[in-house]
């Protein structure tokens, strides 16, 4: 049996090196395409009309005068007379056309009669006694989102039924995101219930009440309690290349797609139900995707609508990409989470109780909660959480679900039991890190190496002493915690009697360096350099490979590349070793040659050596996972440090970050550079979500006002300061195994700034983001201000 | 996306002032676009046909005589901001120039269509109209996300507040605006030409449809003290959320008289009285400087509460 175990250090030439990203070049120079640029002979553009009403019911639609307008070559109607709408902005009408403002045209003169419904779009916090339990049907997300034990969870589903068709496509789905099998089998039970008015329940449903140990009696005997308020506004994921697909039908039963999305292997059987056609003939391309951030693993109204116009449009290529206003306005947001905390703790600072009233919003359905206390298992809690269902439009994943939101809190919450323990926050978190779960060790070791990045004890001063003229800085920290398994990854690695090598896998690189990794461990393994190989991957039609979501991505290629390579490998051996006269087990393939170990002499040229195949190609398939070859070479479960450095003027509430640091691990790191780069981003999509990022809603209208980019702040390059990122590799994290680094390091920057900036300015602004109203509020509230 | 429109590109004033329409709607001036085309995009103005002003040289070039310093509409904010006299002699000006959004931006934005930009108010750029109003005629901003909108002269419809972060400072330095149009051409001193609007057929600055702005004339300012200040929370591509600009004239330490412009925080750039009231005869001191900045806003109503 070949060892397909990950070479170790003295054997490893590009493994764990800063090797620079494959299609970079593509990219820079704009020959990489992504979705939204993709033009097809004979293209129609559609066009969505949206509902401009938050809640409304569609009384009917009229599009006779649209029919007539020359150029317009279909129309299909997404939401028929009588349903009803829940957020403004959805989908209710679609048109194709030769250009887009025919279509826009179109669009203008359908006419379409809503009953408008009364509307709510808040998510302050819920007044006393009001909520109910939560009766309504659970969305995916809801289900992902509930922080119970699995029994519990399966008990909910099949009480509350789901809002969503369990089909074989979508079971199989939630079973390669690794749901628990009790679940998966409640839903596939569960009724099906369509959110309606009359099934979704009350404005406030209590989703969870839970009690361990003896809250009460802990408090009562607790040295210090500290109470305060903390969390985290919705966001959108404003995805610089929005939300769309072109669709075709070139047979009448034959759809192909160009589609931004985070899965093309698991799109086919989202689309076979609402299409009524094959799976198997379907067909998704793409090449690059312009961010999803967890807001593109699922096929939208809008996809579907394209394919319905392609289709009665004889099958022309049909494009919708969603304007910058749809992309903001519906196409993702990140639930809210707020809540009401009081922590207590001994006077040496050991944690004894944690009771949080939590509240948040993830759109119609309501929502589940986050995970609190974060990391920390305080041995006594009493906590509530109330799901605020309103009219903002779907919550989705984004980029560690429910995580950065349970971070702010918890940070926030320990930050301030600091502040009153008279403590360095950074002694607190040392102090309690036996509750902190698997990554204690990891944590320990990783505070330390922050804390010297930062310089942390050199600068740290105690809550709002570190001051000068109007200017107040401070000092902030977070830790966070991930699994990162690689899902299931299927690699066809072919091997050419010239020498050429190529790779067909049905992944994508989101942008995070998916390519590079593959073809680093292809190249390390064959010991040719990456350049040799062709790899192919972003297509429905070559073998399968997970949706990347859950950080699942890098361990998952990684690992099937490795098989594939090894056995291909040795199939290459078994030829060589009759030409070079001794068994295959004594070759090896280096530096552009295979050789006998040894005996570097002894050897042939890669071409050479592949020349000794014959006519015909090898082709292997690796696998992951793969328990018939071991070892597993995917892990699970990682942890990180940041640490921030703000700076906040206190007359105008205008907060800057003058500097981050993280560490982080994440098992054996495939290429140094791509991981770094991984960590920079977060902290830069960190930085904006802390200090910029809201979706704002209006009251009277339904309407959020920011859906375009002059309103929707993001950071910009002069908002990013120094960046410091630190990874622990070596002994005890490269034998982990390769594990996801795609969402962790983005979990901690809005609670390491938001505990800087109570630390700067000696008390705590509730919310992100910290926006100047909001802290010159905190200011203003400011006990003796 | 935006609707169709016809695109005329006069050579000379004339031309252009003859292809404009009487009432507001159906024409649109375009100069360097970086306003319109976003307002045509949002489909918050509709315009049949655009006049394209950025053929006609007249409208180009900077003169300085004794009188002060004349400056073409046309010119962009970038060639203003490299204009080695006004550096010299205008320096809260440059300042405020070269702050403005970013390089791209300055690069083609041009000095008439920065004063003439419309509000940035989210309302309005959502199609909600100038002085927000919802389907049954109730104001969206009183009761709405309104963090943004005026503290001063609020008290009538209109909310927003004025865009333009030159504007200020040009008014500290007492600038006066030229404009032509049919009926032959007019100058009006800047804080004159932005006007509050109490009705949704008004515009917020005395400017006709058919009427242009051909030149700014900012007098001499050798013997004034100048400053310009902008509260930002981000660093690049966004607007302050409030502007200062301060212009004295000095005997000494003393205050002989001052003008100072608050913006952003009213539907025109505000001239506070009482700031300059407060500073004319003083001698400047952070004391008296802090008393003015209180005497600024000690008259201002903010349409929100504290938020969370
Ligand atoms: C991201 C961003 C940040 C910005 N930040 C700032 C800032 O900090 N401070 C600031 O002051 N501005 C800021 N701006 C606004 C920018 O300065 C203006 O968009 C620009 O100055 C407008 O000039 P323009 O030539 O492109 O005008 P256009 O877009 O061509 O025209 C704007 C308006 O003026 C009218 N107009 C133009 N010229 C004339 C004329 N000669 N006579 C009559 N009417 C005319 C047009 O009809 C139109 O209504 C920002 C813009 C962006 C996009």
């Amino acid at each position: 049996m070949p060892d397909y175990a990950w070479p170790d250090t003295e054997h490893r030439t590009l493994i764990g090196k800063r090797i620079p990203r494959v299609d970079s070049p593509a990219k820079v120079s704009g020959q990489a395409k992504y979705t939204y640029d993709v033009r097809r002979p004979g293209m129609l553009y559609g066009k969505v009309l949206r509902c401009p009403y938050a809640h409304a019911k569609i009384i009917s639609v009229d599009t006779s005068a649209a029919q007539k307008i020359p150029g317009v070559k279909a129309i299909h109607i997404v939401q028929q007379p009588g349903s009803t709408i829940f957020w403004a902005g959805d989908d209710v009408v679609a048109i194709a056309a030769v250009d887009e403002p025919t279509a826009e045209d179109a669009a203008r003169v359908v006419k379409i009669e809503y009953q408008k419904l009364p509307h709510f779009v808040s998510d302050a916090e819920p007044p006393p006694n009001v909520a109910e339990p939560a009766v309504g049907p659970l969305s995916q997300i809801d289900i992902w989102d509930l922080e119970l034990p699995e029994e519990q969870i399966a008990a909910e589903v099949r009480r509350r039924g789901v809002s969503f068709r369990a089909t074989q496509a979508v079971l199989a789905q939630l079973r390669r995101f690794r749901m628990p099998e009790v679940i998966v089998d409640a839903i596939a039970r569960a009724p099906y219930r369509p959110l309606t008015d009359e099934t979704s329940g009350s404005l406030y449903q209590r989703v969870a009440t839970e009690t361990k140990g003896d809250p009460d009696k802990a408090l009562v005997e607790a040295e210090v309690v500290s109470e305060g308020l903390y969390g985290c506004s919705v966001i959108t994921h404003c995805c610089l290349e929005s939300h769309g697909s072109i669709m075709e039908w070139p047979e009448r039963n034959q759809l192909f797609s160009y589609m931004s999305t985070q899965g093309v292997s698991a799109i086919g059987a989202q689309l076979a139900d609402p299409l009524n056609v094959p799976a198997a003939n379907i067909r998704v391309h793409q090449d690059h995707i312009g961010g999803g951030f967890g807001s593109k693993f699922a096929v939208d109204r809008w996809h579907v609508a394209a394919a319905h116009l392609s289709r009665k449009a004889g099958g022309q290529p049909v494009r919708i990409m969603l304007e910058r206003d749809a992309e903001l306005e519906v196409a993702g947001a990140r639930p809210s989470a707020y809540a009401r905390v009081r922590v207590a703790a001994k006077r040496d600072g050991t944690i004894t109780t944690w009771e949080s009233r939590s509240w948040g919003t993830g759109g119609p359905g309501g929502g589940g909660m986050v995970p609190l206390p974060y990391i920390f298992d305080v041995p006594n809690q009493r906590k509530e959480h109330i799901a605020v269902r309103n009219n903002i439009g779907p919550g989705r994943a984004w980029r560690a679900p429910s995580h950065p939101q349970a971070a702010v809190i918890t940070m926030g919450a320990l930050n301030d039991l600091a502040a009153k323990l008279d403590m360095d926050p950074l002694d607190l978190w040392m102090k309690n890190l036996d509750i902190a779960g698997q990554r204690k060790e990891t944590f320990r070791e990783e505070l330390g190496i922050a804390a010297e990045l930062m310089e942390w004890k050199q600068k740290w001063q105690p809550r709002g002493q570190n001051k000068f003229g109007s200017l107040a800085r401070g000092l902030g920290l977070s830790i966070h915690l991930w699994g990162g398994r690689g899902h299931a990854s299927d690699c066809d690695l072919t091997i050419h009697p010239d020498g050429s090598v190529d790779i067909k896998m049905g992944t994508q690189d989101l942008g995070t360096g998916t390519r590079t990794v593959i073809s680093v461990v292809a190249a390390e393994t064959l010991g040719i350099p990456i350049s040799a190989i062709n790899l192919q991957i972003g297509d429905s039609q070559f073998p399968s490979s997970g949706v990347s979501g859950g950080s699942s991505s890098v361990g998952a290629v990684s690992a099937s590349t490795r098989r594939a390579a090894i056995d291909a490998r040795d199939v290459l051996f078994s030829k060589v070793g009759l030409v070079l006269n001794v068994p295959p087990d004594q070759l090896e393939c280096v530096n552009g040659t295979v050789r006998v170990k040894n005996n570097p002499n002894n050897s042939l040229s890669w071409k050479q050596a592949c020349s000794k195949l014959g006519v015909m190609p090898i082709t292997v398939r690796g696998r992951n996972p793969n328990t018939v070859k071991p070892p597993d070479l995917t892990g699970s479960g990682v942890g990180g440090v940041q640490m921030a450095e703000v700076e906040v003027d206190i007359e105008t509430g205008v907060v800057k970050v003058k500097k981050m640091v993280a560490v982080q691990d994440c098992g054996l790191i495939i290429d140094l550079k791509t991981a770094e780069s991984q960590c920079l981003g977060a902290l830069i999509m960190g930085i904006s979500y802390a200090l910029f990022e809201e979706k704002i809603m209006d009251l009277t209208s339904g309407r959020m006002l920011n859906a375009n980019m002059q309103f929707y702040r993001l950071a910009g390059l002069a908002d990013i300061p120094e960046l410091v990122v630190h990874f622990m590799t070596g002994k005890g994290y490269d034998e982990r195994g390769v594990i996801g680094l795609g969402e962790p390091p983005v979990i901690s920057p809005g609670a390491a700034i938001s505990t800087a900036v109570a630390n700067a300015i000696g008390v705590s602004v509730p919310f992100l983001p910290l926006t100047p109203n909001r802290v010159l509020d905190a200011l203003a509230r400011k006990p003796g201000a | 996306m935006m609707r169709a429109f016809d695109y005329v590109s006069p050579s000379t004033k004339v031309e252009a002032i003859h292809l404009l329409e009487t009432r507001w709607g159906k024409t649109e001036v375009l100069a360097g676009g970086t306003d319109l085309v976003a307002l045509m995009k949002d489909d918050v103005v509709a315009p049949m046909r655009l006049v394209n002003i950025k053929d006609i040289k007249e409208l180009k070039g900077i003169v300085s005589g004794r009188e002060g310093l004349g400056i073409g509409a046309l010119n962009t904010l970038d060639e203003l901001a490299d204009n080695e006299e006004l550096r010299r002699n205008y320096p809260a000006l440059a300042d405020a120039l070269v702050d403005v959004a970013s390089t791209q931006i300055r690069n083609v934005a041009t000095l008439g269509g920065n004063l003439c930009q419309r509000p940035r108010c989210w309302y309005f750029r959502k199609g909600f109209g100038l002085l927000p109003k919802d389907e049954a005629g109730k104001d969206l901003v009183s009761e709405g996300e309104n963090r943004y909108h005026a503290i001063l002269g609020n008290d009538g419809p209109a909310k927003f507040v004025s865009p333009s972060t030159i504007a200020s400072a040009l008014i500290a330095y007492g600038a006066k605006i030229r404009i032509e149009g049919s009926n032959g051409h007019r100058e009006v001193p800047l804080n004159e030409f932005y006007r509050i609007p109490k009705t949704d057929i008004e515009r917020e600055y005395d400017l006709r449809a058919n009427e242009i702005v051909t030149e700014i004339v900012i007098p001499s300012a050798q013997d004034v003290k100048a400053a310009h200040y902008e509260v930002r929370q981000k660093e690049a591509f966004d607007w302050p959320l409030a502007v200062a600009a301060v212009a004295l004239k000095m005997n000494g330490s003393r205050v002989l008289s001052a003008r100072i412009v608050m913006g952003h925080v009213a539907p025109v750039p505000w001239r506070s009285a009482e700031a300059e009231q407060l500073l004319a005869g003083s001698i400047i001191s952070e004391e008296t400087a802090r008393r003015a900045g209180e005497a600024g806003v000690k008259n201002a109503t903010p349409p929100f509460a504290q938020c969370l």
